[in-house]
C-alpha cells in the first residue's frame, strides 16, 4: 500500500513537475526576502542585503533540487535527464559510441545464440502435457535407452511407478499413396504412446493399447501435421485413406496436433505407425528377440508421489527378475532415469557438456568485452575529470554524477543488446531452417522464446553495471580543486608509467582471454584439418553411396540377398564404374555403430557376462573392401559361394584380431562364436578404421558375408571417378528399371560423411567464431589503451623529439606499455589455452596443442593482433609535430 | 569563530518538529524560531532547511498552505498533523532517553566504576 501510494505520488510529481518547480522556487524566493527584510531593519541598504540574504542561504540550486528530490518524482525526471545528457555526450564521440555498441552487439548476440541453443536443446522441455515428470528409461552401465520388445513389455506390465510406459523407434518406410512410392521417416510406437503422452489428435483418432492384437494386427497411421501440410495440403478427406507402407496397406486414421514434432527433439518423423506392426516394416519380427535392442527407447510419466530413486529401485528389482529368468539373453538390468528429448544420456551428456563449453566461452567473450569497454570508459572519464571536477565544485553530488556515468554505460548496453539480439534472431532463424543432414528429418529447435529476450536484457543490463563501475573510483577520488588548479587531466593517481592500475590488470585480463579463445580455435582448425585427412579404414572419395532397403519394395527373406545381387550387378554394367560393393544397414562413420557381442570358441556358457568383447558388425557383399578402399591384411574376402549352406566366415579387423586371438597369424582360420552359438572362421583380415565415431579409440569390427547375415536395408558403394550429378542419374535409371517401386537415396560417400564430422565441425566453426570475435575485442582493447596513452602524451612525446630522441625510443615511450600487457596476457592466455584444449580433445580428433604449428599459429595471432590494434596509435607518436604541439599550449 | 554547533544528523527533522508544534509558521520562520528556542546555540544553513521540510511534508507529518506573512508577503504556512503531533511525542522520548543515556556516562567518575 505504502508503496503503491509512494508511487503514485512520483507518478502524479512527474506531471506536476512545472507547477512543483514554481511553488518551491516561490518559497524559496519568499525566505530570502524575509531575511532580506530582517537584514534591511537591521540597518543595510535593500541591495545589500538581499545579496546578504542570498549567500546566507546557501547554494540555491542543490537545495532546490534536493527539494525536489524530497519530494518525490525526481526519480525518473533525473533518469530522462541523464539519459538526454548521455545521448548528447555519445553523439559527440561517435566513434566511441559506436565502437562500444558493436563491440556489445557481438558480445551479446553470441551470448544469445549460444542460450538459444541450450534453452532449445536442453531447458526447454517436449511440448507435451505434464513434461517435467515424464522420464525415459537407460541401462545404468552404459547409459543406452534401447531395449527389445519382449523387455519393453515386461517393464510397461511390472512396474508400479509409471503411469503407463510407451515406446517407439525410429524407421523408414517406402510410402506409396497411389504415386510414386516415397521415403518416409516414421516413429514405429507402442500402441499407448499418445494416450501416456496424453495428446489429442487435430484430425480424426489416434491408435490405443485397445487397437493390438498381436503381430501385424493394427494396419494404422497418425500423419503428423507438418507431413500432412506438405504432403497432403491440408486435406482433411485423408482421414479413412488407405495407403502402401512397404506394399503393405494402412489406413490414415488421424493428424497429430502442429505442435507435436516426436519425443525426440531434434528429429521429427512424417508418420507414426504402430509397433505391433514392426514385422511389416522391416521384413523380420523382432516382437520376440528378448536380445535383440531395437526398439530406440521407452518412457512414461512418473506417478505422483514417486521419487525417480524410488522408481529406480522398483525397475531394478524386475530387472534382477529378468536377469533369473533370462539368463541367456539378459545382463546388465539395472536402470537410471533420463530426460527422453535427446535419447538419453547417452546423446544428452556430450550436447549437454558442449553446449555448456560454449556457454562459458561466450560468457568469457562478454566479460572481455566488459573488460574493455571498462577500460574505454575509465579512459573516457579521466577525459572528463575537468568536466568532473566543474561539477562537483558547483555543488553537484558524487553519486549524481556516478548515476549519469551509469545511465550512459547502461544506456550503451542496451543499445548493444538490442543489436546483438536482432543480428542473433536473424541467425538463428537461419539456424532453425538448416538442414544438415538432407537425408534425416532433422529440426534444430533453437528459435527463441520469451526467455531469450530476458537473458539478453538482463545481460544487457549486467554488463553496463559492470563495466560502468570500472571507473566509479576514479569519480570518487576526483579532487575538483587539484584538478583545476593544475589543469592536469591525467588518469586519477597520476599513475601513468609506474605502478600496474586496474585498467592495465583487466586489459591484461582480457588479452588472455582473447589468447586462450585464439589459441583453442587454431587447436579446433588444425584438429578437424587432421580428422579430414586421417585413415578413416576406407577412401570416401570418388565413391557413392546408395541407400535402399528392398522391403520398402516388398522383398522379405530370401528375395532379399537376391535383389541385393541384381542391383550390385546393375550398377557395374554402368560405365566408368570401377568396383561396387555392398553394406549392410550402413556403412562406417555414419549412424553410430551396430554392436554385438563375440565368445571365445572355448567359452561354451553363452551369457552376456561372459562375453570376449564387443565388436561392430558388418554384413558385406564379395567385392566391398575393394570398392570401399579397405586393404585386406592377409587372407581372402568372401564370394558369392559363402552363402546360407556354406559354413559360416567372416574377415575381421586387425584390432579384432589382436584381441580376441592376440595376433593376425593366430587368427587367421580361428573360431569364434556370436551369442546365438554359431561358430564362425576368421578367413581374413582387413585393416583397422574408424566406425562409430572420428574420436573413439581403436574398435573391434567383424565383416560377414550379406547372404548369411542379411539386411534388408544397406548402402551400396559405387567407386566411380565420374562426375557425381551424373554419376547419380545413371545409377536411378539402372535401379528404376529393376524394379520402379523400390525408393532410393543416392549422396557422395564425402556428404554422407558430414554425419559424422558434424560435431568437430560445429565445434570448429563455434571456436572459430569465439575466436575471430576474443581476436577483435583484443584488437579494440588495445587500440584503445595504445591511442589514450598517446594522447595523453604528446606533449611528452613532441619534447622528446624535440630533444632529438629517435623513433625506437619514442615508440618504446608510447607504447611499451601496451606490448608489454600484449606479451604478459598472451603467454597466460596460451598457456590456458593448451589446458583447455585437453578438454576440446575430446570432441575434436586429434586436438593435441603440443602441436608445433598451433603454438606458432598462435603466437603469430597474437602478435599480428597487436600489430594491427597498435599501428594508427604509433603513427600518430611518430608523426608529433613538436613546434605545432608546443605552439597550442 | 563561533560558539554555534553543528547539529547532528537526523535531529533538524525533530527541532522542525518541535519548533512548528507551538503554532504554525512559514520555512523562515520556523529557522528563526529553532533559534529562538534554542538560544541560537545551534548552526543550521538556511538552505539545508527546505529538503528536511518538504521530506515531512511529504511523510504526512506536517501539512502547508500558502498564507500571508507579517511582513505582508505571499508565504508557505506549516503546521502539525496528527501524526506530525505523534511524531514528535515518541522522537521527544527517544531523544531524552538517548541524552540521558549519553550524560549519565559521560558523567561518570572513576571512583564509581
Amino acid at each position: 500500500m505504502k508503496l503503491l501510494d509512494s508511487l503514485r505520488f512520483r507518478i502524479a510529481a512527474l506531471f506536476r513537475r512545472s507547477e512543483t518547480n514554481a511553488e518551491i522556487e516561490e518559497e524559496l524566493r519568499a525566505h530570502i526576502q524575509h531575511r532580506a527584510d530582517d537584514l534591511e531593519r537591521s540597518g543595510l541598504a535593500r541591495a545589500v542585503a538581499e545579496r546578504r540574504a542570498r549567500i546566507e542561504f546557501g547554494g540555491h540550486e542543490r537545495y532546490k533540487e534536493e527539494s525536489r528530490e524530497a519530494l518525490g518524482g525526481s526519480f525518473i525526471e533525473t533518469l530522462i535527464q541523464d539519459v538526454r545528457f548521455s545521448l548528447r555526450l555519445l553523439r559527440r564521440s561517435p566513434g566511441f559510441a559506436i565502437v562500444a555498441v558493436l563491440t556489445l552487439a557481438l558480445a551479446i548476440g553470441a551470448n544469445a545464440v549460444v542460450f538459444s541453443a541450450l534453452n532449445g536443446l536442453i531447458l526447454r522441455p517436449l511440448n507435451v502435457p505434464q513434461a517435467e515428470s515424464l522420464y525415459g528409461i537407460e541401462r545404468a552401465s552404459d547409459k543406452d535407452p534401447s531395449q527389445s520388445y519382449p523387455d519393453y513389455v515386461e517393464l510397461r506390465d511390472r512396474n508400479r511407478s509409471l503411469d503407463g510406459l510407451a515406446a517407439f523407434n525410429v524407421n523408414q518406410v517406402g510410402l506409396d499413396t497411389g504415386e510414386n512410392a516415397s521415403r518416409a521417416w516414421v516413429y514405429e510406437v507402442s500402441g499407448n504412446y499418445f494416450d501416456v503422452l496424453d495428446i489429442q489428435p487435430y484430425l480424426g483418432r489416434f491408435f490405443h493399447a485397445s487397437d493390438e492384437h498381436g503381430s501385424d494386427s493394427a494396419p494404422y497411421i497418425v500423419l503428423s501435421y507438418a507431413y500432412w501440410h506438405t504432403h497432403f495440403r491440408d486435406d482433411h478427406s485423408v482421414v479413412g485413406r488407405t495407403v502402401q507402407l512397404d506394399k503393405h496397406p494402412f489406413t490414415i486414421v488421424g493428424v497429430a496436433p502442429p505442435g507435436f514434432r516426436g519425443t525426440l527433439l531434434i528429429f521429427s518423423p512424417a508418420l507414426f505407425v504402430p509397433m505391433i506392426d514392426q514385422e511389416q516394416l522391416d521384413g523380420v519380427n523382432l516382437l520376440n528377440a528378448r536380445g535383440d535392442r531395437w526398439v530406440m527407447s521407452v518412457f512414461g510419466h512418473l506417478k505422483t508421489g514417486v521419487t525417480p530413486a524410488q522408481a529406480i529401485a522398483d525397475l531394478k528389482s524386475i530387472g534382477s527378475y529378468l536377469e533369473k529368468a533370462y539368463p541367456k539373453d539378459e545382463a546388465h538390468m539395472s536402470f537410471a532415469l533420463a530426460r527422453p528429448s535427446l535419447l538419453g544420456d547417452q546423446v544428452a551428456e556430450p550436447v549437454r557438456a558442449f553446449v555448456t563449453g560454449l556457454m562459458l566461452l561466450a560468457a568469457l567473450i562478454l566479460l572481455a568485452a566488459c573488460a574493455n569497454l571498462g577500460s574505454l570508459f575509465a579512459a573516457r572519464a579521466a577525459d572528463r575529470s575537468r568536466e568532473v571536477a566543474l561539477r562537483l565544485a558547483l555543488g553537484a553530488g558524487r553519486l549524481r554524477i556516478l548515476r549519469q556515468l551509469f545511465t550512459e554505460a547502461v544506456l550503451i548496453s542496451l543499445m548493444g543488446g538490442a543489436a546483438g539480439l536482432w543480428g542473433s534472431v536473424i541467425l538463428l532463424g537461419r539456424l532453425t531452417v538448416w538442414n544438415p543432414f538432407p537425408q534425416f528429418p532433422t529440426y534444430a529447435p533453437v528459435s527463441p522464446d520469451a526467455y531469450v529476450y530476458l537473458a539478453a536484457l538482463l545481460l544487457s543490463l549486467a554488463s553496463g553495471f559492470l563495466f560502468g563501475a570500472v571507473p566509479v573510483k576514479q569519480v570518487l577520488r576526483t579532487d575538483p580543486y587539484q584538478v583545476i588548479k593544475s589543469g592536469w587531466t591525467g588518469p586519477i593517481g597520476g599513475n601513468i608509467g609506474r605502478r600496474i592500475s586496474a585498467r592495465d590488470l583487466l586489459l591484461g585480463v582480457q588479452i588472455a582471454i582473447c589468447a586462450v579463445l585464439v589459441t583453442s580455435s587454431i587447436v579446433a582448425v588444425r584438429g578437424l584439418m587432421r580428422s579430414l585427412h586421417s585413415n578413416f579404414g576406407f577412401d570416401p572419395r570418388n565413391a557413392m553411396l546408395v541407400n535402399t532397403d528392398v522391403t520398402m519394395a516388398g522383398y522379405r527373406g530370401d528375395a532379399v540377398p537376391g535383389m541385393q545381387k541384381r542391383m550390385i550387378e546393375a550398377m557395374e554394367t554402368i560405365p566408368g564404374v570401377k568396383s561396387v560393393g555392398l553394406v549392410g544397414q550402413y556403412p562406417p562413420l555414419w549412424a553410430g555403430l551396430n554392436n554385438e557381442i563375440v565368445f571365445a570358441d572355448k567359452t561354451t556358457d553363452l551369457r552376456p557376462a561372459n562375453a570376449a568383447a564387443d565388436a561392430g558388425l558388418y554384413s558385406i557383399s564379395p567385392d566391398y573392401f575393394q570398392a570401399a578402399g579397405a586393404a585386406l591384411l592377409s587372407g581372402r574376402t568372401f564370394t558369392w559361394h559363402d552363402d546360407k549352406d556354406s559354413p559360416r566366415v567372416a574377415v575381421v579387423n586387425r584390432e579384432f584380431a589382436h584381441r580376441i586371438f592376440g595376433s593376425v597369424t593366430n587368427a587367421m582360420d580361428g573360431y569364434y562364436k556370436m551369442r546365438d552359438g554359431t561358430r564362425i572362421q576368421v578367413v581374413g583380415i582387413v585393416e583397422d578404421g574408424k566406425y562409430g565415431s572420428l574420436t573413439e579409440d581403436p574398435t573391434l569390427a567383424m565383416f560377414l558375408p550379406i547372404p548369411q547375415s542379411p539386411s534388408s536395408e544397406s548402402y551400396m558403394v559405387v567407386r566411380s571417378i565420374r562426375d557425381p550429378q551424373q554419376l547419380a542419374a545413371d545409377i536411378r535409371s539402372k535401379l528404376r528399371d529393376l524394379d520402379a517401386g523400390l525408393p532410393s537415396y543416392i549422396q557422395t560417400w564425402n556428404e554422407a560423411m558430414n554425419g559424422a564430422l558434424l560435431a568437430p565441425r560445429m565445434a570448429t566453426i563455434a571456436l572459430g567464431v569465439l575466436g575471430a570475435m576474443g581476436g577483435m575485442l583484443s584488437i579494440v582493447g588495445i587500440f584503445g589503451m595504445a591511442a589514450h596513452s598517446v594522447s595523453k602524451r604528446l606533449k611528452e612525446l613532441g619534447i622528446r623529439i624535440a630533444l632529438g630522441a629517435r623513433r625506437k625510443e619514442v615508440l618504446r615511450t608510447a607504447l611499451g606499455r601496451a606490448f608489454k600487457l600484449l606479451a604478459f596476457g598472451s603467454a597466460a592466455g596460451l598457456v590456458l589455452g593448451i589446458l583447455a584444449s585437453r578438454v576440446l580433445a575430446l570432441v575434436v580428433y586429434q586436438a593435441t596443442p603440443r602441436d608445433p604449428l598451433v603454438l606458432a599459429g598462435a603466437v603469430l595471432a597474437m602478435f599480428l593482433l597487436g600489430l594491427l590494434a597498435t599501428w594508427i596509435p604509433a603513427q600518430r607518436a611518430l608523426s608529433v609535430d613538436p613546434l605545432i604541439l608546443l605552439r597550442e599550449e | 569563530m563561533n560558539d554555534q554547533a553543528q547539529i547532528l544528523p537526523g535531529t533538524l527533522d525533530l527541532l522542525i518538529l518541535r519548533a512548528v508544534s507551538l503554532g504554525p509558521l512559514h520555512g523562515y520562520g520556523i529557522l528563526l524560531r529553532i533559534g529562538q528556542i534554542s538560544g541560537n546555540a545551534l548552526l543550521i544553513e538556511q538552505g539545508a532547511l527546505y529538503p528536511g521540510l518538504f521530506r515531512l511534508v511529504r511523510q504526512g507529518l506536517l501539512k502547508a498552505n500558502w498564507g500571508t506573512s507579517e511582513n505582508n508577503r505571499h508565504a508557505k504556512f506549516y503546521e502539525l498533523t496528527t501524526a506530525g503531533r505523534k511524531r514528535l511525542r515518541e522522537e521527544t522520548d527517544n531523544w531524552n532517553r538517548l541524552a540521558t543515556a549519553i550524560a549519565s556516562a559521560l558523567a561518570v567518575q572513576p571512583e564509581e566504576v
